[in-house]
């Protein structure tokens, strides 16, 4: 037997198949775009599987056209990092538009979670948009911010105020990679509040597309003072997750 | 809709049109959200023809009452004593405040970050579509929060007869005192409003009409500590929406008849969920008609609410005034006795309501609590923080929740609460 998980989200879908003793047998990737059943049913299609179960926002949209299953991001990122890092006790997923930390009991069940709220704020959405002003690829995003000696200060959350005030701070004549590296630094304290109303102490496992940018790591341990684990390709936690749960 | 009702909204100086967009709307979310479940009790025929009739027949009536020369007296708050009202040959109704309407107008008399409770009772009142306001001889409103004590002043310039009570933030003796001689002014002022002197006599019958629908309520709420639950909360959360609607006497009756159908399915062991359906208590501010928000997203996704430590809900209705006393003065010194254990989160310190959250966990075997905040309404959201470190210390999960009565977040809440349901699972 095989079991599917897909993970819907704004940005991308995942899919990812693990065979009965859970060991990954296929991952893929697509974009979202503006019709996300279609993208969903493309990827299933050319996939061999028995059962799948869905996750992501647009979970409920694919349990009405595949008669699926589902399973909230919440749940299915703690099985997820449970599978890379068996006694995890804090994930902390950001992905394309919403970012959530949540604190596992020592049995892997959720205990309490948080997430961000309406808008774009501390997501990858904003770092990719910030990048885009900043003229950084998003895979270099990171890495860029990395090389800057300090961080510039941006007050401004909000993804649109923030974005002016990128404005005016090349217009300033300011090192992009220290503007960049201050747009990162906003979108960690944005986390680490969520993560210390969840938890104090001990490792963090980070998944989600943005756990892929180095900077973001890299200021997430400065600020908190906590080991940080990245799983292998984090942005398919949330769909390993559905498979496994699916699975069990 | 019969034309009768049409020259009535007329009369009161609705906006016709803008009322028919509202009912239009309220009818569609009543269809989808109300009349879409399944296994209703019968009993609640009752209140889905009240709500059908919410700005027909009920308005057709309190002007009949009007006729005879009996007042209506408007309230945004559960403070204001519905047992003076009565005795003095007046009827109390709840004033629309759960749904957005006409908000730019709003947004001109209101910062925007106001609670969507307070936006909502003036957007009925700008957008001219609430028979009950046009209706009322007087409109009580109250000091509670600073929203409202503020709000009120700009209210003031859009009505003619709006009445402010002043209610103590502390529960002490001079607090008692405080609510003990704001009554006696309000029993004034609705005696010189209709001309009725309140009497011993009228006082002690008034007081047992309040009780008796306050009974029926507590009535109810026991039965639901029934699993499989034997009524839903989206339905036991209208019937305490009602409350503030309804004839107090047929209101009484109605619950009543309910009581019995449900007391005979518990025995049947039907429910409108099936057994083990995880419970959850929903705790926070108040969710006036037609704010069905929390509750639809709640039990469209795999549990039951089985009590609101509300305003709409046992906050509101949780203890009977005693009806011992023989003179006036002791009467309005038991009804100021009643409402002021009212744990409304105005009050500092508050800890009665942190002790009613954790007894109604215990009462209503609920799993877990949602906090219920509207945004920006500061006493609750506050008090959320609080209410959360209390359950986790007695590790009941807890889930804070935010939000208005816009629909744009309902799918973040929705995965909230999923979420919050699989964690009681």
């Amino acid at each position: 037997m095989r079991f599917a998980g897909i993970d819907i989200g704004s940005r991308t879908i995942e899919l990812v198949v693990v065979d009965e003793a859970g060991e990954i047998v296929c991952c893929l990737q697509a974009d979202t775009g503006f019709d996300p059943m279609e993208e969903a049913r493309k990827l299933t299609n050319g996939t061999d599987y028995d059962r799948i179960m869905a996750t992501g926002y647009g979970r409920n949209l694919f349990e009405i056209s595949f008669d699926a299953p589902t399973v909230t991001e919440i749940k299915a990122h703690a099985r997820g990092a449970r599978a890379y890092f068996p006694d995890a006790r804090t994930v902390l997923d950001i992905g394309g538009q919403d970012s959530k930390a949540i604190r596992l009991f020592e049995n892997g069940k959720v205990k309490k979670f948080e997430m961000n709220d309406r808008c774009a704020a501390g997501t990858g959405k904003f770092l990719e948009i910030m990048a885009k002003s900043l003229g950084f690829e998003i895979e270099d995003f990171g890495r860029e911010a990395l090389t800057a000696g300090k961080d510039l200060n941006i007050s401004s959350m909000c993804t649109v105020f923030a974005e002016s005030e990128v404005t005016s701070l090349i217009a300033k004549g300011e090192s992009r990679q220290e503007i960049a590296r201050g747009l990162h630094a906003s979108v960690i304290r944005r986390a680490a509040g969520m993560i210390n109303r969840v938890s104090s102490d001990g490792d963090i496992v980070f998944t989600g597309g943005v756990a892929k940018n180095p900077c973001m790591c890299t200021l997430l341990k400065e600020k908190l003072g906590r080991r940080i684990q990245v799983p292998d390709n984090p942005q398919f936690n949330g769909a390993l997750g559905a498979a496994l749960l699916v699975k069990e | 809709m019969s034309e009768e009702y049409r020259s009535m909204w007329t009369d009161l100086g609705l906006d016709l049109e803008a009322h028919d967009a509202l009912l239009g709307v309220l009818g569609k979310a009543y269809q989808d959200i109300y009349l879409s479940q399944k296994d209703r009790p019968e009993g609640m025929g009752y209140f889905d023809f009240v709500m059908s009739e919410v700005h027909g027949l009920r308005i057709k009536e309190l002007l009949d009452e009007k006729e005879t020369g009996r007042k209506i007296i408007g309230s945004y708050c559960v403070f204001v004593p519905e047992e003076i009202v009565l005795a003095a040959n007046a009827t109390l109704v709840g004033l629309c405040s759960g749904a957005d309407f006409a908000m730019e107008e709003v947004e001109r008399l209101l910062p925007r970050n106001t609670c969507a409770l307070i936006k909502s009772s003036f957007g009925f009142k700008l957008g001219k579509v609430c028979p009950y306001l046009e209706s009322a001889d007087m409109i009580v409103g109250e000091n509670t929060c600073d929203g409202k004590k503020k709000a009120y002043e700009s209210l003031n310039s859009l009505v003619e007869n709006l009445y402010v009570m002043d209610l103590p933030q502390v529960k002490s003796d001079r607090g008692s005192s405080l609510l003990k001689a704001e009554y006696d002014r309000f029993r004034k002022a609705v005696e010189e409003l209709t001309g009725v002197p309140i009497t011993a006599e009228s006082l002690k019958q008034a007081i047992r009409t309040v009780n008796a629908k306050r009974s029926a309520v507590h009535r109810l709420s026991s039965l639901r500590k029934a699993d499989p639950a034997p009524i839903s909360g989206l339905d036991a959360l209208l019937v305490n929406q009602v409350f503030f609607y309804d004839n107090p006497a047929r209101f009484t009756e109605s619950v009543n008849k309910i009581c019995d159908e449900l007391e005979n399915r518990i025995a049947e062991k039907k429910g409108v969920f099936p057994e083990k359906t995880p419970r959850i208590l929903v705790s926070g501010c108040p969710q006036a008609v037609p704010n069905w928000k929390l509750p639809f997203i709640v039990e469209t996704s795999g549990a039951v609410i089985v009590g609101e430590e509300s305003c709409v809900g046992e906050r509101g209705t949780r203890n009977l005034t005693d009806e011992s006393g023989e003179t006036v003065e002791e009467m309005i010194n038991a009804i100021v006795d009643r409402y002021f254990q009212v744990d409304c989160a105005i009050f500092t310190p508050n800890p009665e309501r942190l002790d009613h959250i954790q007894e109604m966990v215990a009462a209503y075997k609920s799993e877990g609590v949602i906090h219920y905040g509207l945004q920006f309404c500061q006493p609750y959201l506050m008090e959320s923080m609080t209410v959360e470190r209390a359950l986790e210390e007695k590790h009941i999960p807890c889930l804070r929740v935010e939000t208005d009565y816009s629909m744009e977040d309902a799918g973040q809440l929705k995965t909230r609460v999923e979420a919050f349901i699989e964690q009681l699972r």
